[in-house]
């Protein structure tokens, strides 16, 4: 990969949001493990390259919408982590007051429309955020991310249609990690490329290797240029793994079963964006290593605070059951 | 006062809204022919922007509604048929009704998802269900069903400014009805019934058409002496308890008139809560008039057998001075 164009600010600003998502997975990871998290957990590692890539082409006014695999996307996009580990703790702190839990995080300040828990369910409240930023005149432009599982849902054909023909400023980023939930998408498919979908609605369908976090940020800028310029959506599918499973303790799910062989994992972790920015910084000597050293610190140093501060939070109060009802 | 359409009502509701905010637009299908006639003439009024036709794609439109209901538009989604709005549950269900308190009060969802309800077109089950009980039972969704033009009016007004998700369902049977409906601005409250007929021997409490049943009914019993309440709720969700309360424990007695299917009817609700809050109040077991347990049927003559009629109503009410 060769991405000279690309300043040497905007690939640190990418490297920082895939390290920050990496290490905030990790800690869930670890805490979900230790039994400290109610629920369950679906991580992002792996597919880091997706999110920091394509949120570095947005702006703050931009907005997003995610899925039940979302908390990269948050990061991604300037989410809190403090708040959002209060989230996954149930506590008060948390951005939604404990309501929301790890699949409905949202921060309406920073565009960040919420995480969904229904595969495809965001992608037409996407449009409606396209369909707002058109009605504005506003140069704001509405991503959606989801999933290949989503891709087979009604939901992603009416809205891709919808914004087709309404020509409005919405991305969707198809987040295709190969499985939906432990099927792998070659079984719910009879296709190679969801892009290839795109022709269908009349719109540009462009693949693009989703652990290569500087081409994702290329082919997103693109694509935002392309909506702020008012000439419709653009479908996005990013190629890229899951390194773990669908969620964080599935083992009690497959009782025993296998759906991924060994070889397979051991190729999709060979394609780590984090290592393969990484190893692409450091031969091309683009940052010093010591920064790198130092920014992993900070990172480190900010989640053990996130954790103490969603800790130390208290619990919601039972009776804010009744809180955020009907205004 | 002059006289008006159901329909009418409908559309002078949304243009007086369009005028007053420009944050408000109109999207569905055939918004712009206006099929019912409830959004006709407004696009050449208010232009294609905020007169929108979209394709024939209820989840995604309702979505979309959604989508810019978050984002600071107040759009009214035209769902067409309310038996459509199926095909958009995903997005009501799940979305309009829980994103305010999922996601911890950081947003409103001021959204309208306006379609028709229910039976009287002989035009078969998809096109004759009643709806409205189904997003009773959804938390944080209003439910709107008026019963007349000047209600009509002054409900879509109020649920056009309210700041949360309001399903606002016009009674299909209706939409030629006249009635008294001012030119000048005024709201009628979500929430708030409406006695349509005062009695003291029994309470009837309807929504929509089956307000007219209930009238007829009432109107027949009269002639025997038999004073009958008739409470039109208007609004399904939040209902207002409180008016039918009052009614029961002036009259003891209690008929819910609705025309859906009886198990978990939005008359099933209003009788468990009389029951539960009026019982020893009442005279009589509470009564429930529903649709027969059956799919809507389109001969006009089977149509007509399924819904709830003026007969049933004045058996039930029978059934009370027993």
């Amino acid at each position: 990969m060769d991405h000279r164009d690309i300043p040497i600010d905007v690939i640190l600003d990418i490297y920082t949001r895939i390290l920050r998502i990496r290490r905030f997975e990790e800690e869930v990871g670890k805490l979900f493990r230790q039994g400290q998290l109610p629920g369950f957990v679906h991580l992002y590692i792996g597919e880091e390259a997706v999110a920091a890539g394509v949120c570095a082409a947005l702006t703050d006014e931009d907005t997003i919408i995610s899925t039940h695999r979302g908390h990269g996307h948050v990061i991604a996009k300037g989410g809190d982590i403090k708040r959002m580990m209060a989230e996954l703790f149930g506590k008060a702190s948390g951005y939604c007051k404990g309501k929301g839990g790890s699949m409905h995080i949202a921060d309406f300040d920073i565009g960040m429309l919420g995480a969904c828990g229904i595969v495809g369910g965001g992608i037409p409240v996407a449009v409606g955020a396209g369909l707002s930023a058109w009605y504005s005149a506003s140069e704001r432009v509405s991503l959606c991310f989801f999933g290949d599982g989503a891709a087979n849902e009604g939901s992603f054909h009416e809205s891709l249609n919808l914004a087709s023909a309404l020509n409005l400023p919405v991305i969707f980023v198809c987040e295709n990690n190969q499985y939906g939930e432990f099927t792998p998408a070659s079984r719910a498919m009879n296709i190679e490329d969801i892009a290839a979908r795109a022709a269908g609605y009349g719109i540009p369908g462009i693949i693009a290797d989703g652990s290569d976090a500087l081409e994702m940020y290329r082919i997103a800028t693109a694509a935002v240029q392309r909506a702020r310029a008012g000439q419709g959506p653009t479908l996005i599918e990013a190629k890229t793994h899951r390194s773990g499973g669908h969620a964080e303790g599935e083992e009690a799910f497959l009782a025993g079963q296998q759906y991924r062989g060994e070889a397979e994992l051991a190729q999709a972790r060979a394609k780590d964006p984090l290592r393969l920015l990484h190893t692409y910084v450091a031969e091309k000597d683009l940052i010093p290593a010591d920064q790198l050293e130092s920014l992993d610190e900070g990172i480190t140093r900010a989640l053990r605070e996130a954790v103490a501060f969603a800790r130390e939070s208290p619990l919601p109060e039972v009776d804010s059951i009744y809180d955020d009802l009907w205004l | 006062m002059p006289r008006k359409t159901y329909i009418a009502a409908v559309q002078e509701a949304l243009a007086e809204e369009m005028r007053r905010d420009p944050q408000v637009l109109l999207i569905g299908e055939d918004v712009r022919i206006g099929v019912f006639a409830g959004t006709r003439g407004l696009h050449a009024e208010f232009g294609d922007k905020r007169v929108i036709d979209t394709p024939i794609s209820e989840l995604a439109v309702a979505g979309a509604g959604i989508g810019a209901a978050v984002t600071g538009l107040r759009p009214v989604v035209d769902l067409m048929f309310g038996t459509f709005m199926f095909l958009a549950f995903d997005q009501i269900a799940n979305q309009a009704g829980a994103m305010r308190y999922m996601y911890g009060g950081q947003t409103n969802v001021p959204v309208v998802f306006m379609t028709q309800n229910g039976a009287g077109s002989s035009a078969g089950h998809h096109h004759s269900q009643s709806v409205h009980q189904f997003f009773m039972n959804m938390p944080q969704i209003k439910v709107v069903l008026p019963s007349t033009p000047y209600d009509v009016k002054g409900l879509l007004k109020s649920a056009i400014r309210d700041e949360n998700p309001v399903i606002f369902l016009n009674s299909l049977s209706l939409g030629g009805k006249r009635g008294a409906v001012p030119d000048e601005e005024y709201l009628v409250p979500l929430g708030v019934a409406d006695i349509k007929r005062a009695g003291n021997d029994v309470s009837i409490c309807a929504v929509g058409s089956a307000v007219y049943t209930a009238l007829s009914a009432a109107n027949a019993l009269a002639k025997e002496g038999i004073d009958a309440e008739v409470i039109d709720l208007r609004t399904l969700s939040p209902w207002d308890s409180d008016a039918v309360l009052e009614s029961v424990r002036k009259t003891g007695r209690f008929v819910a008139v609705d025309e859906s299917f009886p198990t978990c009817s939005a008359a099933s609700e209003w009788a468990a809560t009389v029951a539960e809050r009026a019982f020893h109040d009442l005279k009589a077991p509470v009564q429930r008039v529903n649709n027969k347990d059956v799919p809507v049927p389109f001969s006009p003559v089977l149509e007509k057998a399924v819904l709830p009629s003026a007969e049933d109503v004045i058996a039930a009410v029978r059934r009370t001075l027993e």
